[in-house]
């Protein structure tokens, strides 16, 4: 018996669950870099490399639920 | 995506599906192999070549201001990248990872210039072709400078006994499983989305006005974010030739580095 009935596609659910994190990784790392900045602004050229590093690294999370939700596609139902 | 309708409304396709990005051959007898992609990836490697040795023709001690702009590119990417994160040796990879950055940031900047407005690299075979030059380049390096114990320094980190077990897989799958697998879905994934994007809000304006044209002023927003859309596209085509390049570095740079 069906309590409730959900149609359409779950790579878009999944999507969005799948961003959560990636979102608040990339918050903390840039969270990181501007505390150390203020911090001791001398820094800011030496970690300014691993920034970028560090949100490509979290962002491919993302990224890979964009690429993932075309290959996964699948409906309730 | 059976569960979304597609609005063919006089031939706005909308929502843009994975589909818009196989495009139609470019000359009736040119064989379904050649496309805008193909053209965009021969304009690329052309322009490279081309500019850096017109640009390097006369070479003045004073430098002219083309000489100044390749030197700044190859200046950047070996200070900033190569010697940066692999230190004196650098220098040796600075002409590869120069030509690794040039070349991707100009195959990604065909996804903002007007007429081509894609990527070669929202196809995923070119990254993964990128990635498995980088990833050939780093284990070879790694085999050179360590001989056969390379597997045992790449594969054994420093820990006790009793968790290796566990480590050892974790580490040979971050080491040699996932390295280049997120280097090529990295750069193709960013290319892809960024153009899915502007295909989403190009089309969806076109296709708010063809069914109701009291839309109009909402068209004209959604055109207005496509425009500001393309200032971030053009930010992430730079961070993403400058990722991939510094990620290649730190991985030669963990293959070259001494032992524990």
């Amino acid at each position: 018996m069906l309590l409730a009935e959900v149609v359409g596609s779950t790579a878009a659910i999944g999507y969005g669950l799948a961003a959560i994190g990636p979102g608040i990784g990339v918050g903390l790392i840039f969270a990181a870099y501007i505390q150390s900045t203020a911090r001791q602004p001398e820094s800011a050229r030496i970690t300014q490399p691993f920034m970028w590093i560090g949100f490509a690294v979290v962002e491919v999370l993302a990224l890979l639920a964009i690429a993932f939700g075309f290959i996964w596609q699948g409906t309730l139902s | 995506m059976t569960g979304q309708t597609i609005v063919l409304a006089a031939e706005t396709p909308f929502p843009p599906t994975v589909e818009d990005f196989y495009l139609p051959s470019l000359f009736t007898g040119g064989g379904v192999w050649f496309t805008k992609i193909t053209l965009l990836l021969w304009l690329s490697v052309a322009i490279l070549i081309v500019y850096f040795l017109v640009s390097y023709r006369n070479p003045q001690l004073v430098p002219t201001k083309r000489q100044w702009l390749a030197e700044s590119i190859y200046g950047f990417v070996r200070n900033n990248i190569a010697v940066d994160m692999i230190g004196k040796e650098g220098v040796r990879f600075a002409p590869y990872l120069t030509t690794l950055f040039s070349f991707i940031f100009l195959m990604n900047l065909w996804s903002i210039v007007p007429f081509a407005q894609v990527s070669p690299n929202a196809h995923i075979a070119f990254p993964i072709v990128l990635a498995l030059i980088s990833y050939v380049l780093f284990i070879y390096l790694g085999f050179k400078k360590h001989g056969r114990g390379y597997l045992k320094f790449a594969l054994v980190p420093p820990a006790p006994w009793f968790i290796l077990p566990i480590l050892v897989p974790i580490e040979f799958f971050s080491n040699f499983v996932v390295r280049p697998f997120s280097l090529a879905v990295r750069l193709f994934a960013n290319m892809f989305a960024g153009h899915m994007l502007l295909l989403v809000f190009t089309l969806g304006g076109f296709a708010m006005i063809q069914s109701n044209l009291l839309l109009a002023p909402i068209s004209v927003l959604s055109w207005l974010m496509t425009i500001a859309l393309t200032f971030l596209d053009f930010a992430v085509i730079a961070l993403q030739a400058y990722v991939f390049t510094v990620l290649t570095a730190s991985y030669i740079q963990g293959s070259l580095a001494e032992g524990h």
